[in-house]
C-alpha cells in the first residue's frame, strides 16, 4: 500500500477516535466550559460589569467577551490533548499506535487536531452563550479564524509536551494549575493591559497570551493593544517551537517507550 | 526468506538491567516457532524490541528482509504483535477498537468492517462487538488482542503468552485457530509457559534465559531430550535420603515426598518392584506439574548463571 494513503486514513482515524472520545464524555467537555462562561457572564458582565463603566471604550461585558472565549478554547484544546494522551499512555492504547506502520508526526497531527477541534468546539458554545448576554459584532472574520486555529494548536501541543511528561495523573494538573491559568488571567482577559502600570505592562508583553487574546479581540472588536504582526509572529514561533519539541519527544521515545 | 531476523540484539533498561546479551535467532517463513524461557528471561523485552515499543540498545532486526529501523514502514505492516499484558482503550467497544487498529494500518472503512467482521465472528466476538472492552472476560480480552493483531493480515504474528490464563477448553479452541492461521501460511511466534502448547503447536523452538539464547532446535528434537515424566510420589515411610537405586534419578523432596525422573525406556512396574524392594511404601503418586520448568532447570543447571563469567564491564 502506498505511504501516503496509509497515512492519511491514520491521520482521519485517530481524530476520528479523539473526536469521538470528547463528544462521548460530553458533560465532562463541553458541559463545565459552558456553565463556568455563563457564570462569568452573570457575575463579571453584569453584576459588576455595570459599575466598572467602560473599558478601552467599551461596556465591560464587551471588553471580556473576546477573552473569556479565547480563555474557554485554550483550557479545552489543552485539556483534550493532555488527558487524551495521557489516558492512552496510562492504558497502554499508545501502544497500538505505535507497532502501526505510522510516523510519529502523524500520532502528533492526528491529537493536535483533536484538540483544535475540542478548542473549536467549545468555542462555538461559549460564544452562543455570550450572544445571549451581550451583542458580539465581528471586526475581522481571517483574524478570528487564524488566531483561533493557531491558539489552539499552540494549546494542543502544550497538553501533548504536559501528557509525553506526565507519570501520574497529578501531572496533568500541574501545569494548567501553576503556569497556565495565571498567565491567563494575567493575559488581559479581565483588564486592559494599559491599566497596568509601566513596569507591569511590559512584563505583561512577555506573556504570549496577551497578544493572544489581543489579538483575538482585535478580531471581535477591532481594537488592540499589541501589533497584530508582531502577535502572529510570536505565535507562530511559539507554534513551531512548541512542535519541534513535541516531535522530538515522540521520537525519542520520552515517556512512552522504555 | 526469514521471516524475523534478530542479530546481536542487545537491551539495557534505563535501570541498568541488562536484560538481552547479544540475541541471535532466524525464523524462517511458514515456521510455528516457540520461544521459551523462564520468568524473566527476556522473552517480552525481544518481542518488545520487535513491536517498536522497547528501545534496543544494539543490534538489528529485519522482518521479511526489511530492516525495522531503516525500513520500518514496510518492516511494521507485515507484522501483528499480541502484548503479553491487555492494552485496550477501557472506553472502546470490541468493534471500535478493531476499525481503530485497521485505520491504523492505512485500510479504508469498508475494508475494514468487513476484516473487523471476518476475525470478531471467527474469534466468536462479534455477537459482543458493542460491548465495551473492560466489561469481557479475561479469555474474551485475550482473544480480542488476537481479532486485533490480525485486522491488517500480517504475515508474522507474534504472541507474548497468549493463553496465559485462559481455561482449557479456550486454550484448545486458540490452538486450532492458530494452526489454521499458520497452514495458511502465516508464520507464528509465540511464548509460552506451557510445554505442551509448544509441542502441540510449534516446529522450532529456541530457549532464551538471562538474555542469551542457549538452545535453538526443534521440538521433537528438544523433547527427546526431556525425560519422559518426573513423578512425585508420598510415601509413607520417613526417609533421610533417596534409596539406593542408581538406575533411577530419585531426589528426596521432604523426609516423606520422593521425586523420580522416569527417562525413555523405565517403566513404572519395575520402579514399584524396586522401591518395594528397598522398603519404601508409596501411598499416593502424581506428575510433576509443569515439564517446562523442569527442562529450563536442567538446561540451566548444564549453563551455569552466565553473568559470572564475564567479569564486571
Ligand atoms: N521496563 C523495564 N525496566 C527495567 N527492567 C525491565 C523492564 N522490563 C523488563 N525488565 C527486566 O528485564 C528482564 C527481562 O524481562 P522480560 O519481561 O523480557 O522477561 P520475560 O522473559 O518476558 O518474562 P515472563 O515470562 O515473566 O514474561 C527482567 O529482569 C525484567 O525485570
Ligand atoms: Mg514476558
Amino acid at each position: 500500500m502506498v505511504r501516503r494513503e496509509v497515512f492519511k486514513v491514520a491521520f482521519a482515524t485517530i481524530v476520528r477516535k479523539e473526536v469521538n472520545r470528547f463528544v462521548r464524555i460530553w458533560p465532562q467537555t463541553i458541559l463545565p466550559p459552558a456553565v463556568s462562561m455563563a457564570l462569568y457572564f452573570v457575575i463579571f458582565g453584569n453584576l459588576i460589569g455595570t459599575r466598572v463603566g467602560q473599558m478601552d471604550g467599551f461596556s465591560y461585558i464587551d471588553f471580556i467577551a473576546p477573552g473569556l472565549i479565547m480563555m474557554s478554547v485554550m483550557n479545552n484544546a489543552y485539556a483534550n490533548v493532555v488527558s487524551s494522551f495521557f489516558g492512552a499512555k496510562f492504558q497502554h492504547h499508545v501502544e497500538e499506535m505505535l507497532v502501526a506502520p505510522i510516523p510519529n508526526w502523524v500520532i502528533l497531527a492526528g491529537y493536535i487536531t483533536g484538540g483544535v477541534l475540542r478548542g473549536l468546539a467549545v468555542g462555538v458554545v461559549v460564544t452562543a452563550i455570550a450572544m445571549c448576554f451581550t451583542h458580539l459584532r465581528v471586526s475581522s472574520v481571517l483574524t478570528i479564524i487564524a488566531i483561533l486555529l493557531l491558539t489552539t494548536v499552540l494549546f494542543s501541543l502544550g497538553g501533548m509536551v504536559n501528557a509525553i511528561y506526565a507519570k501520574k495523573f497529578d501531572d496533568i494538573s500541574i501545569i494548567p494549575t501553576f503556569l497556565l491559568t495565571p498567565l491567563i488571567y494575567l493575559g488581559g482577559v479581565f483588564y486592559s493591559i494599559d491599566l497596568l502600570p509601566p513596569f507591569w505592562k511590559a512584563v505583561s508583553y512577555a506573556n504570549p497570551i496577551v497578544y493572544m487574546v489581543d489579538a483575538f479581540r482585535y478580531g471581535l472588536l477591532g481594537t488592540s493593544h499589541t501589533h497584530l504582526g508582531a502577535a502572529f509572529a510570536i505565535i507562530t514561533l511559539f507554534v513551531i517551537a512548541l512542535g519541534g519539541y513535541a516531535l522530538t519527544l515522540l521520537e525519542r521515545g520520552t515517556g512512552i517507550k522504555s | 526468506m526469514n521471516a524475523l531476523e534478530i542479530l546481536g540484539l542487545e537491551k539495557v533498561y534505563a535501570n541498568g538491567t541488562h536484560a538481552l546479551h547479544g540475541i541471535n535467532l532466524q525464523v524462517a517463513e511458514g515456521d510455528f516457532f516457540a520461544l521459551l524461557g523462564p520468568n524473566g528471561a527476556g522473552k517480552s523485552t525481544t518481542i518488545g524490541i520487535v513491536s517498536s515499543l522497547v528501545k534496543k540498545t544494539a543490534g538489528t532486526i529485519r522482518v521479511f528482509g526489511h530492516d525495522l529501523t531503516q525500513n520500518w514502514f514496510e518492516a511494521r505492516s507485515l507484522l501483528g504483535i499480541v502484548p503479553q499484558e491487555i492494552n485496550f482503550s477501557q472506553f472502546e467497544t470490541s468493534l471500535e477498537i478493531i476499525l481503530n487498529q485497521a485505520g491504523y494500518y492505512g485500510l479504508p472503512r469498508p475494508l475494514a468492517m468487513e476484516r473487523a467482521e471476518k476475525y470478531l465472528t471467527q474469534l466468536g466476538l462479534w455477537e459482543r462487538r458493542n460491548d465495551l472492552s473492560r466489561t469481557l472476560s479475561g479469555g474474551f480480552k485475550r482473544r480480542l488482542m488476537i481479532a486485533r493483531a490480525l485486522v491488517h493480515e500480517p504475515k508474522l504474528l507474534i504472541l507474548d503468552e497468549p493463553t496465559a490464563g485462559v481455561d482449557v477448553e479456550l486454550r484448545r479452541s486458540m490452538w486450532t485457530f492458530l494452526r489454521d492461521m499458520n497452514r495458511g501460511g502465516t508464520t507464528i511466534v509465540l511464548t509460552t509457559h506451557y510445554l505442551e502448547e509448544a509441542e502441540s503447536l510449534c516446529q522450532h523452538v529456541a530457549i532464551i534465559d538471562h538474555g542469551r539464547i542457549i538452545e535453538r532446535t526443534t521440538i521433537k528434537e528438544l523433547l527427546a531430550t526431556l525425560p519422559t515424566e518426573t513423578f512425585v510420589l508420598d510415601l509413607d515411610t520417613v526417609m533421610e535420603s533417596p534409596p539406593a537405586l542408581p538406575q533411577y534419578a530419585l531426589r528426596m523432596r521432604d523426609r516423606t515426598t520422593l521425586e523420580v525422573d522416569l527417562a525413555r525406556g523405565q517403566d513404572m512396574n519395575d520402579l514399584f518392584i524396586n522401591l518395594t524392594h528397598s522398603n519404601v511404601r508409596i501411598r499416593s503418586m502424581r506428575n510433576k506439574s509443569n515439564r517446562l520448568e523442569e527442562l529450563f532447570l536442567s538446561r540451566v543447571n548444564r549453563n551455569p548463571e552466565p553473568e559470572k563469567g564475564n567479569g564486571q564491564a
